[in-house]
């Protein structure tokens, strides 16, 4: 059997939402590679090695390459491979592609995860309150009006790195009893998030709902000794 | 795209601006700095940023464009004539981004620390490890760039000014020939022989204006 461009793997972690987008990007672009699962309770010498300065996944490798950062690895998969881009192609339209993402990570993805895994109480209602505030942005920059951000019909970058609201966020909620993505509240997120969870390439390609339940509970309550 | 006005909102001091400024000359593009003092919270800054609220902001005819490493992206993909920004290699330009982000983190942990010894060992910790990315990125040129600037020469060269200045205040070493050597070859040569030395701050006057600055708020605290 004829194998394809095994130059390429990908060191991960089964649950992590910054892995999960290189696996979209990948799976975008048809692009072949070898899965390699990390446990990161339990780091192999091949991961340090890998990324020696932070030592996180996803890392990946390519022709003996390797390259952290969630990203960092996009942009990447988009100039190695520029068919089915990832990010717009005109230099304005990039520019806001990068700055969104930006803002999902640094305060999307932090007031949630900080809400849901490692507060209570008041700092939990903060968290909440200002988590709910980044979406609004989010909000706001749909629409209403297409499938997915930047007026596109395809999945692109920034739909990537907000992909963690659609499936894991929901999760979190769960495990704290904390509503955040309210439907009634974010229709134009709700139905974003309804578009990217049935698109192909997104659907087949989840980890188990229970699974998650049971792993987020268990990092909760290890958060929460720690305060 | 080319006769569109391009306008800089920020100030001379923030080293965000500058990396702004140097990606400007490299491109040879003229443009506009418009003065603007974040802390005032000038309504065009508020208009052009407001999710941040921060200087530096391009405006590239009425377009804004918000971040510095950011901008010096935009300005690298909207220009295209004049020489490259980023690496060309898709991994070298990976590695270069990874740097630039490490940096920028960096800076904001010591921009969140109270205690200033820990300010300063935070920028020592980054510096030392900038060290094994000279070493990767320049692969024995002489700039991160390699033999001329380029993206992370940008992004680190704008800091060296404040690195001297925190030197000369604090009589510490932050670049240092033991610690750093090739960062301490590398400063110099930004500072003498490359394209950007022009732009580039003078540390005793960036010190004067810091001292002149700080007796200033004292004054005005003690009225």
């Amino acid at each position: 059997m004829e194998k394809s461009n095994k130059g390429v793997k990908l060191v991960g972690f089964w649950v992590s939402p910054f892995v999960q987008r290189v696996k979209w990007g990948m799976k975008l672009k048809g692009i072949e590679y070898d899965y390699i699962e990390e446990d990161i309770f339990n780091k192999s010498p091949l991961l340090s090695q890998l990324n020696p300065l932070t030592g996180k996944v996803p890392v990946l490798v390519h022709d003996g390459n390797p390259l952290p950062e969630s990203a960092i690895i996009l942009e990447y998969l988009d100039e190695r491979w520029p068919h089915a881009p990832l990010l717009p192609l005109d230099p304005y339209e990039r520019a806001q592609a990068r700055f969104w993402a930006r803002f999902v990570e640094e305060k999307i993805l932090e007031s949630t995860r900080l809400a849901a895994l490692r507060s209570e109480g008041e700092i939990q209602e903060r968290e909440v309150k200002l988590a709910i505030e980044h979406l609004e942005k989010m909000e706001e920059k749909l629409g209403g009006k297409s499938r997915f951000f930047f007026g596109d019909d395809t999945i692109g970058y920034v739909d990537l790195m907000m992909g963690f609201v659609a499936y894991i966020l929901p999760v979190w909620e769960e495990i704290t009893a904390v509503r955040i993505l309210d439907a009634a509240r974010f229709p134009n997120l709700a139905a974003w998030k309804n578009n990217f969870l049935n698109h192909p390439v997104i659907k087949d390609d989840l980890p188990s709902k229970d699974e998650m339940l049971t792993y987020f509970q268990w990092r909760r309550k290890v958060n929460l000794k720690k305060i | 795209m080319a006769t569109s006005s391009v306008k800089l909102l920020g100030a001379r001091q923030s080293p965000f601006v500058n990396r702004v400024v140097m990606a400007l000359l490299m491109k040879s593009i003229n443009y506009e700095l418009v003065e603007m003092n974040p802390y005032l919270k000038p309504e065009l800054l508020i208009k052009t940023n407001p999710v941040h609220k921060k200087i530096p902001v391009l405006l590239h005819g009425d377009r804004p464009i918000c971040e510095s490493l950011i901008i010096v992206q935009y300005i690298d993909e909207a220009w295209t004539n004049g020489p490259s920004i980023l690496p060309t290699d898709p991994y070298d330009c990976a590695i270069a981004r990874f740097w630039a982000a490490f940096f920028d983190d960096k800076i904001r942990e010591a921009e969140g620390e109270d205690a200033k010894e820990l300010v300063l060992e935070k920028i020592f910790e980054a510096f030392v490890l900038l060290e094994e990315a000279f070493i990767n990125c320049s692969k024995g040129k002489a700039f991160f760039g390699g033999d001329s600037v380029g993206y992370l020469d940008i992004v680190v060269g704008s800091f060296v000014v404040y690195i001297r200045v925190a030197e000369m205040m604090n009589g510490i070493k932050i670049l240092d020939e033991t610690k750093t050597p090739r960062l301490v070859g590398w400063a110099e040569r930004l500072y003498s022989d490359s394209s950007l030395k022009d732009v580039l701050m003078d540390p005793q006057l960036l010190l004067e204006q810091l001292k002149r600055f700080q007796a200033m708020m004292s004054e005005a605290a003690s009225d």
